[in-house]
């Protein structure tokens, strides 16, 4: 097999990329590229993972330049010839490496009102919420969401607007209003609106274009915004 | 701004863009039959003089644009050069201001 050449961001954000020779195999994923760079060549390296099957959402660079879940890209899909850029996400804080911090992005989960919030207890009966319900379809479409924050790297605007929620926490918020259980309804349209939330996307979907999972949080926002304007006419915002 | 106020700019840049949709087609449908016989000052001010279907559609498209263009400009400065805040509102809602003047400055220029 023919050798992979590889350039790997080192260092924080004034380091620089750093290249290495990796040989090439069969079914190889970005993330066994990483892996075999920390593992055989250089052991300081440092990058996140935990899952390896697309379930974890932590194994998230920059790979040629776009966001993507190392775990489950092929090399052989992504690679230009012989070559490999590795960086850490964009949009977050780099701590070392291809490691980001990662705490804004899930702060803005939780000022997006990511949280369920219901009414019952646990001594009541389990709510039952018909699977045929145009609520609980719209739900579905973006409900299988694993945190990865390539949405939120893809985004230009949060580049632009460092306060913008961003697509993932958006996209649970639009999750949660369509969940019929949920009772903090109007709390979280003011939550997710104005300049920091779903009425500063651009509709450029590079969301939805990036999201490992085919999810639109593209669509989600619009669902937000739909629901902010009807609210607001109402009064009830 | 709070929630309700740029929620409300939402609405009403939404409601101005679908207003300038229609507005852009009867103006240059318009201007496509207009200019079939050869186009004059004196043809246009034929048409407009005196009439007040054309005063009321042009005074609509200039509000329209009042209203849709500050707006979008408002995300441009605040994305771009980083111009938040009172001062970015006061100066957009000058340039809503200059931006009727100048278009109903036009609308009477060919009304009256």
């Amino acid at each position: 097999m023919s050798a992979l050449r590889v350039r790997v961001w080192r260092g924080g954000a004034d380091g620089a990329f750093r290249e290495y020779e990796v040989p090439r195999r069969s079914s190889q994923t970005v993330l066994d590229v990483v892996t075999y760079v920390q593992r055989q060549l250089d052991a300081t390296l440092a990058y996140r993972y935990s899952c390896r099957v697309g379930m974890c959402g932590s194994c998230a660079m920059t790979v040629n330049g776009a966001p993507r879940w190392t775990c489950r890209t092929h090399v052989d899909k992504v690679a230009r010839g012989d070559r490999l850029e590795i960086a850490p996400l964009r949009n977050l804080p780099l701590i070392r490496d291809l490691v980001t911090d990662m705490r804004e992005f899930f702060d803005k989960w939780a000022r997006a009102k990511g949280q369920f919030r219901g009414e019952r207890s646990r001594r009541d009966a389990v709510a039952r919420v018909s699977p045929d319900s145009a609520q609980r379809r719209l739900a579905d479409v973006n409900i299988e969401c694993i945190g990865c924050a390539v949405c939120y790297s893809a985004c230009d605007v949060v580049a632009w607007n460092p306060q913008y929620l961003g697509p993932a926490a958006l996209n649970r918020a639009w999750t949660l209003a369509n969940d019929e259980r949920d009772t903090a309804q109007a709390e979280r349209l003011r939550a997710v609106a104005g300049d920091a939330g779903c009425h500063a996307c651009h509709t450029h979907m590079s969301c939805t274009e990036r999201c490992p999972k085919g999810l639109s949080p593209t669509a989600g926002i619009s669902g937000l915004k739909r629901a902010v304007a009807v609210a607001a006419l109402k009064g009830e915002l | 701004m709070n929630v309700r106020g740029e929620t409300r700019l939402w609405i009403a840049q939404r409601a101005s863009a679908a207003v300038l949709a229609l507005c852009v087609l009867v103006h240059l449908a318009t201007i496509i039959y207009a200019v079939r016989g050869g186009l004059t000052g004196a043809e246009i001010l034929a048409r407009t003089r005196g009439n007040a279907a054309w005063f009321a559609f042009y005074a609509i498209f200039v509000l329209a644009v009042t209203v849709h263009a500050p707006i979008g400009l408002r995300a441009v400065l605040g994305e771009w050069l980083g111009w938040r805040g009172r001062s970015r509102d006061i100066a957009l809602v000058v340039f809503a201001m200059l931006l009727a003047w100048l278009g109903m400055r036009a609308v009477l220029g060919v009304f009256r």
